[in-house]
């Protein structure tokens, strides 16, 4: 790509996001460049990431395990759902996931959680998400039990229209008085220590900064 | 395998016990060996009996520190040297330091120093070295062990009282002192035990078991390794046992390392738990499932168990001994060790509620919580730092905790976190990172707070730089900040050092301004370390300068709020110590409100008004103003209180109401003298000292005073029989009432006749100049009766007086030379001043300014040179 062409991508980049300086935008594409491999610009294709190759970032850079998570996040990042997350979706994605504000990670999160996109958390889905949650005792005798008594209990404490699933408002209301409830169902943020980590390795030299 | 697990890890945990208490015994304080040497030294001597023959330091100079060693030898944490001389050896010349006790190269007689080579092996105290190195001194030691216990038996009640023949079983008596401390808490901590037991009880029944299993499984096999496995694993078959043991080495060590004298939650609360058959209430099944799922589950299940955990009110003590009886504790601190910082975050947020109950702050702290919490301290996140702090503020409420904060490097930690805020008093910071750093300096200054009751910790704070930083705080305006900073220079201005700095750091101007504020507590706080700051003359100046008089002044009209009114009428007593200040408060009208405190309010608040207005009406118009506002009465009732410290106030007090004749009036018409003149009884020396000067202006300013005094039945053979007393203070008072007593010939010939003469004439060999000023004018004005200025002379008197104008005090002169005067009508003792120097003495003190020195020296000198006259007359004709 020329060095025109980038200037601009950045310029119009930076405008769009205000959780990013210039700078860090600047080094986020580059990473991105550096990520999907030199593939010529044909007409028609997209360049981006695809679902392996992101999960294997989220996995190797952010530490996550939980596979349906990380399909969810990579939805999250993939805005316009065509299976590639673009230069654009990856910078506005990582402002939210690297820098976002409480609304707007709750608003990723709760994106995330909601498996099926019909604006609310059921039952089912907390079920299917902490599934693997607890370890599984061989003495019980209905091994998921547990996994259900711990799906009542975050109705219990989240759910304060007593619907029997979470809306937008049940969550946000659930988060704003308890922040750890954020990432209720699985992480799917970084965390702290890898953030620091990862922005510490992308944004090596804030003089460059300094000098623009 | 599990059974190998557990039994390598209840090796661990067995040798870890052992170090523990072992590097526990080998570490000596100054006060513990001067403790030791102190009773040694009591009970040796000549005789079979005794269990050394002597025993003395090599230096009589003692440190502040209570060393006694010079200080390039206390780098080397050398304590003092002793030279001991036991029955059967010869003397040693021993090294007491922090390791321990050993043998040195021996003091060399011509110069006197001291070979500080170590000669022996170190041993743990200074009874265990002379057990080993004197078989007389062990005998002696184990017989009177022996017959201690029994003795101990018998009396168990008074432990103080020895009676003198028994001083020889009193020895390990005192020694054991310590020990039946530990026992008795001991006796308290068994219920505790016991329920720590049932704790585990699964692990306990398991390593017993297993252990048995595990036995007969190794005979089979090794033979050589069950030994040593058995060995060790031994113990736990009796867990109570062993935690008794391991308890009264925490107690032996907290006796050591702590002196700071705080009572309040240091006695270990009877635990009790819930019996398992008991109604349980619902929320302890809940709680037990929650734990469930925070021990079996990952992150995500851990947070909402935290989370669904910390909706049930927490405040509750079901629910505070529900989470600790399913064993959610040691759950919850096992999470503040793993990386997940959400995890923390929820676990301390439950911890952080629960430690409000003291239980729970003895278990977190027998869990080993409080290392960690120090660790989290220095996490980057301000939010864990905040919570860790502020549980740590709730934990750290009793001396134990105090001090594992303080073994564990907390301290300086959380003097950094008060950095914070400094830090970001830069403009450059963003005023939301603003806030959190306050919030983590709050948090900081709040635990800092509960640490600084210990007095080490007082120390380590102030040596960790905490007192500039803390100087900065209080800059700040915000209240909840303001109160913990406070609240922890007014903990630490105990401390004499503080003081000083606290003037340096212009403390003092804050915290009169922050007496103005709104928050009660604040007020309470800052009131209450002016009172411990104001000892200091130039600190109540500040005060003054800054003007924080007129606040404390108009605080003292809201008498809701009794702590504070305490705290408030604390710091007006003690900047009332200033004359200046005392005309200050005269124009607030804060003399009349005090006058009327003095009836239904608190004894803490009535020490501190009466401490107030004793030091006020050293004043002539403060005087008039507290009779004309009615103060007499209600002060004079006080006098029949038992609190002590309002005791030595009131009399105080009350005494300087009667220099004044007509305030004098009422306080007869009270009765008032009898009440003081019964305070000679109190067994509280301070007391009686402060009744005896009080009874002073009383008989002074008296109508009639000698008809008053005769008329106390038995009152002034008691005020002769308090010449008996050991205090210095008693002692100088009692001489100035006998003084004045002494003033009604009536009065006098009642007090030779109860021996006054030898009695005064036993304390003339002394060294304190209050004393002897006292003492002479006592000697002076008994002379004026019958043959006492004889019976002086025979009781031998006379020569120490002499002394006594080798004094630097003026007053002192002035009474001697009255008393010798005085002494001088009687031949004898003319000769005995002579020959005792006295004549030169005098000759300078006739040039004194002084007239009334003038006077007496004068008269003196010429009764001795008229009785030289006589006898070179006698001679010639």
């Amino acid at each position: 790509m020329s060095r025109k062409k980038l200037q601009k991508l950045t310029d119009t980049l930076t405008k769009n996001c205000k959780n990013f300086n210039k700078f860090e935008v600047k080094c986020l594409i580059d990473l991105f460049y550096n990520l999907v491999g030199e593939v010529t610009e044909r007409q028609g294709t997209t360049i981006g990431l695809d679902r392996n190759a992101f999960r294997n970032i989220l996995h190797m850079t952010f530490g996550m395990t939980d596979d349906m998570i990380m399909d969810r996040v990579f939805r999250g990042f993939d805005e316009d759902n065509d299976g590639y997350v673009n230069v654009s979706e990856w910078i506005y994605g990582l402002s939210v996931f690297l820098r976002g504000t409480l609304e707007e990670k709750m608003k990723y999160c709760f994106g995330v959680f909601d498996l099926n996109g019909d604006g609310f958390i059921s039952k089912e889905e907390m079920f299917h998400m902490l599934k693997n949650s607890l370890l599984k005792q061989p003495s019980e005798e209905d091994p998921d039990e547990g996994i259900k008594d711990l799906v009542e209990i975050t109705l219990k404490k989240m759910d304060h229209d007593h619907d029997g699933k979470l809306s937008f408002t049940d969550y946000e209301q659930a988060v704003r008085e308890e922040t750890l409830l954020l990432e209720a169902f699985g992480p799917c943020l970084p965390d702290p220590k890898s953030q620091m980590e990862f922005e510490a390795q992308v944004f090596k030299d804030p003089n460059e900064f300094n000098d623009i | 395998m599990k059974v190998g697990m557990l039994l390598k890890q209840l090796d661990l945990h067995l040798l870890n016990h052992s170090l523990k208490h072992i590097s526990l015994q080998i570490c000596l304080n100054p006060t513990t060996v001067k403790n030791d040497i102190e009773l040694l030294k009591h009970f040796s001597g000549k005789g079979e009996q005794t269990v050394l023959e002597s025993i003395d330091y090599t230096s009589d100079y003692e440190f502040s520190n209570g060393c006694r060693a010079p200080p390039w030898r206390q780098i080397h944490g050398e304590i003092c040297y002793v030279l001991v001389k036991p029955h059967d050896v010869e003397t040693l010349c021993v090294t007491c330091s922090a390791e321990g006790v050993f043998l040195n190269g021996g003091k060399t007689e011509d110069e006197g120093e001291i070979n500080y080579e170590r000669k022996s092996e170190i041993y743990k105290d200074l009874v265990t070295f002379l057990k080993e190195k004197s078989a007389k001194f062990s005998e002696n030691m184990s017989k009177q062990d022996i017959r201690f216990t029994e003795e101990w038996k018998k009396e168990n009640e008074e432990p103080k009282e020895i009676p003198k023949k028994e001083e020889a079983d009193a020895l390990p008596k005192a020694f054991l002192a310590s020990s039946k401390n530990i026992l008795e808490k001991n006796q308290i901590n068994f219920g505790k035990t016991q329920m720590t037991k049932r704790l585990e009880p699964s692990l306990n029944w398991k390593a017993t078991v297993d252990f048995k299993e595990h036995k007969s499984l190794l005979r089979d096999t090794q033979e050589e390794k069950h030994g040593g496995r058995l060995e060790r694993a031994g113990p736990p078959v009796s867990p109570g046992r062993a935690q008794l043991v391991r308890k009264s080495a925490e107690k032996i060590e907290e006796i050591l390392s702590d002196s700071s004298s705080e009572n309040e939650e240091d006695e270990e609360p009877p635990d009790h738990r819930q019996e398992a058959n008991a109604d349980l209430p619902s929320e302890y099944w809940q709680i037990q499932k929650l734990v469930k799922y925070l021990k079996g589950g990952n992150q995500t299940a851990t947070v909402i168990a935290l989370c669904s955990m910390k909706d049930f009110n927490l405040a509750q003590e079901t629910c505070q001994l529900a989470i600790r009886d399913v064993g959610g504790l040691e759950v919850l601190i096992n999470l503040l060790d793993t990386d997940e910082v959400k995890c923390k975050i929820g676990s301390l947020k439950i911890l952080k509620e629960i430690s409000h109950n003291p239980q729970i702050r003895r278990n977190i702290v027998d869990l080993g919580g409080l290392p960690i919490m120090v660790n989290i301290l220095d996490s980057p996140h301000k939010s864990l730092k905040c919570l860790a702090a502020e549980t740590i503020a709730n934990v750290a409420k009793f001396r134990r905790a105090r001090r594992a904060v303080r073994h564990h490097g907390g301290i300086t930690k959380l003097v950094a976190l008060l950095d914070c805020a400094q830090s970001s008093a830069e403009p450059a910071q963003s005023s939301l990172y603003d806030a959190r750093d306050v919030e983590v300096a709050r948090c900081g200054a709040l635990a800092l707070w509960s640490c600084s009751k210990s007095y080490a910790n007082k120390e380590a704070i102030r040596k960790a730089g905490g007192i500039p930083l803390l100087a900065h705080l209080l800059k700040t305006s915000h209240e909840n900040m303001l109160i913990p900073v406070v609240g922890t220079l007014q903990e630490c201005a105990s401390e004499e050092n503080y003081r000083a700095a606290i003037k340096a750091e212009r403390i003092i101007e804050n915290l009169v301004k922050n007496l103005n504020s709104e928050n009660e507590q604040l007020q309470e706080h800052c009131a209450m370390a002016i009172y411990q700051c104001a000892e200091d003359k130039e600190t109540r100046d500040l005060v003054r300068l800054h003007g924080g008089l007129k606040p404390l002044a108009s605080l003292l009209n809201n008498t809701d709020n009794k702590e504070r009114l305490a705290a408030v009428t604390g710091a007006i007593w003690k900047c009332s110590i200033s004359k200046e200040n005392v005309t200050k408060f005269r124009e607030y009208k804060a003399i009349e409100t005090l006058v009327g405190l003095l009836t239904d309010q608190p004894e803490e608040v009535l020490v501190n008004v009466v401490g107030a207005l004793g030091e006020c009406c050293q004043e002539y118009e403060n005087r008039v103003l507290v009779r004309k506002c009615g103060g007499i009465q209600p002060l004079v009732n006080l006098l029949v209180g038992i609190n002590q410290t309002l005791l030595v106030n009131v009399t105080k007090a009350v005494g300087a109401c009667a220099v004044e004749p007509e305030s004098m009036m009422i306080i007869d018409r009270l009765d008032g003298v009898r009440l003081l003149w019964s305070l000679l009884k109190n067994p509280h020396p301070d007391v009686k000292a402060s009744a005896a000067w009080a009874l002073c202006p009383c008989i002074q300013n008296a109508k009639d005073a000698g008809e008053m005094v005769r008329c106390f039945v038995g009152g002034l053979e008691l005020i002769v029989n308090l010449l008996k007393s050991d205090n210095k203070e008693v002692l100088a008072s009692v001489c100035a009432a006998i003084t004045n007593i002494a003033k009604d010939q009536e009065n006098l010939a009642v007090i030779t006749d109860h021996g006054v003469v030898p009695l005064l004439s036993k304390l003339a060999n002394t060294n304190n100049d209050k004393l002897r000023r006292h003492l002479a004018e006592a000697i002076s004005r008994c002379c004026m009766w019958g043959r006492n200025r004889v019976a002086f002379g025979e009781y031998k008197a006379v020569a120490p007086l002499v002394r006594y104008l080798k004094s630097n005090d003026a007053n002192v002169h002035r009474a001697t030379a009255q008393a010798l005067y005085q002494l001088s009508e009687d031949a004898d003792n003319c000769i005995t001043m002579h020959e005792n120097g006295a004549v030169k003495l005098l000759l300078g003190m006739v040039g004194s300014p002084d007239q009334d020195l003038q006077e007496a020296a004068a008269g003196c000198i010429s009764n001795i040179r008229r009785l030289a006259l006589a006898t070179e007359k006698a001679r010639y004709t």
